[in-house]
């Protein structure tokens, strides 16, 4: 038995390229559904605003991929790819976003504060650098727990007290924790640079005596590979680390930005190096038949063509039922 | 009976003896593990509850805060003082924006099982940034419970009470509060949200809460000797706030004072009495409020003193505004 266990683990580090095609599938189906709360954004289905995540789907599945389902997980209000990296449900998350009953919280959270605490998603936060709160305070109990806690984050949200407090804190109590700041460049609409001292983010970490290292964020190995090593430190009692996965969003900061500060040659450079299709190109190089890929690759669109259609096809919330409960007994 | 509790081992005691009940209670802030804490209030808990379950943390509110929050939500029960009311401003976020509505946000997912304590309240010469009741900051947030005993019996049972509710509660002890001694609590917790009638009169109701109740109650004394019987609401919460048990009193006495350590507008004092007056006008001759001016908190002696209600000021404005008392009577 333990000799299977030990194979099991191994496999795990080394990633089959099932594990990989699997991986692809999960990013493909992140990058669906962005579009698909696009179009239906556009529609007058999706209210109010949401914030896209197309573009930067290799960091949270690279992420994901280094834990197991019961570690946790805190994410931004550009969120939906943490959910989906970590568990949720496609149809429910759809159907957040459209604010149905069936939504993963009811309808009541909406694109910005997703929660799914059974996937171990603490939350989604709509505050700038709210998620490394909330993840170092999970990463108190997972190191009752025997598990890790992430935060994803993005390159405005280490100008925020709770990126310094935070890694501070997390340091001195040596608590199970992986920083991942998505460093997409651009703060809404400001470039990261002209307001970041230093112009690095990683080596922030390196004044809290925390590891840290810079990734290719658009390259699902990449990431995966750091994230393992991270998790590995962080279950074995070594504490913190701090990922700086640079990657890029192919949408504006939320629905009412198109992004025109953007050079085009430098969107131009980033699509080029689009984490679908340097994940499909690997695939291939490593001995992934075309067809197998094609296969996934109908079969996620399919699901969550369904999945969509499913939520749009559920019922809003009766308030009527919905008064009270304003308290947990 | 012989068993005189002081406030501040009311608030160690139930910390202690929650911490010794549920594993899963931690606590954790500045000052308050090795060195006992800066009112003296939280000695020797790391000493019985070792340094994982009670340890001092940097001073960091935001990490405080956002600590407490994730890791009530992942099966903690955390306890954390931030030692100042006066410091809530930085927390804020993960109290409001966080654990205040996880419950409501994740339909009843999980919710937040956490208590904020702080030493809040003037009177001690701290001046402007140390000296403010941060009540009313929280009072309007949904999810929250924001909790202030007046003795240290209901500092015990608030305290634990706090502890084992399911929400995030922000827990106050004022100062002033923290060397008076009372009888010991007669039941293992007092429930949240429940005011109680500390005296009973029929002329006139005087809501408090915290060291206002104390105040209120020596003016009650003055006042029975001027022949008017005050029955006297402790809240003890501000949220949720018992309207019933002052309504039921205002009933009986048609009269309502609201007596609040701190600014009138925005004042829990005058939200009381809004509802009052839409729930029960019928029931009212008078309605009013003793509260602080519109500044800060100065140091001085004597600016200070005659900024806060107490119990002369309490006298006096009562005399004034019913025409009572030796320098009003004809």
């Amino acid at each position: 038995m333990s000799a299977r266990k030990a194979e099991t683990v191994e496999a795990g580090r080394a990633a089959t390229g099932r594990d990989l095609l699997d991986a692809y599938a999960r990013m493909l189906t992140i990058r669906e559904f962005e579009q698909s709360i696009h179009r239906l954004f556009l529609r007058g289905e999706v209210h109010g605003t949401t914030h896209l995540s197309a573009g930067q789907e290799a960091v949270p599945v690279g992420v994901c991929m280094a834990l197991e389902p019961s570690d946790y997980v805190s994410g931004t209000y550009r969120g939906h790819g943490h959910a989906l990296a970590k568990g949720t449900d496609p149809e429910a998350l759809a159907a957040e976003m459209l604010g149905r009953a069936s939504g993963v919280c009811g309808g009541r959270a909406g694109s910005m504060n997703v929660v799914d605490l059974e996937h171990g998603l603490v939350g989604c936060f709509g505050i700038v650098g709210g998620s490394i709160a909330a993840a170092t305070g999970a990463a108190l109990s997972a190191k009752r727990q025997g598990r890790v806690s992430v935060a994803f984050f993005g390159d405005g949200a280490v100008n925020q007290a709770y990126f310094h407090e935070c890694l501070n804190f997390a340091k001195v109590m040596d608590l199970p924790a992986i920083f991942v700041c998505e460093n997409n460049f651009y703060g809404e609409f400001t470039p990261m640079r002209s307001v970041t001292a230093g112009g690095e983010i990683a080596a922030r970490a390196g004044a809290y005596g925390i590891p840290f290292a810079v990734v290719d964020g658009n390259d699902i190995w990449a990431v995966r590979d750091a994230a393992t090593e991270a998790v590995d430190r962080a279950r074995s009692g070594s504490g913190p680390t701090l990922l700086e996965c640079q990657t890029y969003r192919h949408f504006g900061h939320s629905k009412s930005d198109p992004a025109k500060y953007r050079p085009a040659d430098e969107v131009e450079s980033w699509v080029a190096r689009d984490p679908l299709t340097i994940a499909r190109e690997r695939l291939l190089a490593d001995g992934t038949s075309e067809d197998e890929i094609a296969a996934v690759e109908a079969q996620t669109r399919e699901r969550l063509a369904e999945a969509v259609d499913a939520a749009r096809a559920a019922p809003f919330p009766d308030p009527d039922a919905e008064r009270a409960a304003g308290y947990s007994a | 009976m012989s068993s005189e509790l002081e406030f501040r081992d009311a608030i160690r005691e139930a910390l202690a003896e929650e911490l010794e009940r549920d594993p899963t209670v931690v606590f954790f802030g500045e000052d308050v593990a090795a060195p006992g804490g800066v009112f003296a209030v939280t000695g020797g808990l790391q000493e019985r509850f070792g340094p994982e379950r009670v340890f001092d943390t940097p001073i960091s509110e935001l990490a405080l805060a956002g600590a407490a929050f994730g890791a009530a939500a992942t099966g903690l029960r955390p306890v954390i003082e931030i030692m100042f009311g006066d410091f809530m401003g930085l927390p804020m976020d993960s109290l409001v924006n966080q654990a205040a509505k996880l419950w409501y946000v994740s339909k009843e997912q999980g919710s937040a099982p956490l208590v904020v304590r702080s030493a809040v309240g003037a009177g001690g010469r701290f001046g402007a940034m140390h000296s403010q009741i941060h009540g009313t900051w929280f009072q309007g947030i949904p999810g929250l419970k924001v909790v202030a005993p007046s003795s240290p019996a209901d500092a015990k049972g608030l305290l634990k009470a706090a502890i084992r509710d399911e929400n995030p509660v922000i827990f106050m002890e004022h100062k002033r509060l923290y060397s008076v001694k009372g009888p010991a609590p007669e039941t293992e917790i007092v429930p949240l949200g429940k005011a109680a009638i500390v005296r009973v009169g029929g002329d006139l109701t005087i809501v408090s809460v915290a060291k206002g109740v104390r105040d209120a109650l020596q003016a009650a004394d003055t006042l029975a000797g001027d022949g008017l019987e005050t029955e006297i609401v402790d809240v003890r919460s501000l949220r949720p706030l018992d309207v019933q048990t002052v309504m039921e009193s205002v009933e009986k006495t048609n009269r309502v004072l609201a007596v609040e350590e701190g600014p009138r507008t925005g004042g829990w004092a005058s939200g009381l009495l809004g509802i009052v007056a839409e729930e029960a006008l019928h029931d009212l001759d008078d309605a009013w409020t003793v509260t602080t001016d519109d500044v800060p908190v100065p140091y001085s002696p004597s600016l200070e003193d005659a900024l806060l209600p107490a119990a002369e000021t309490i006298v006096e404005s009562v005399r004034s505004r019913l025409g009572t008392g030796v320098e009003t009577s004809a």
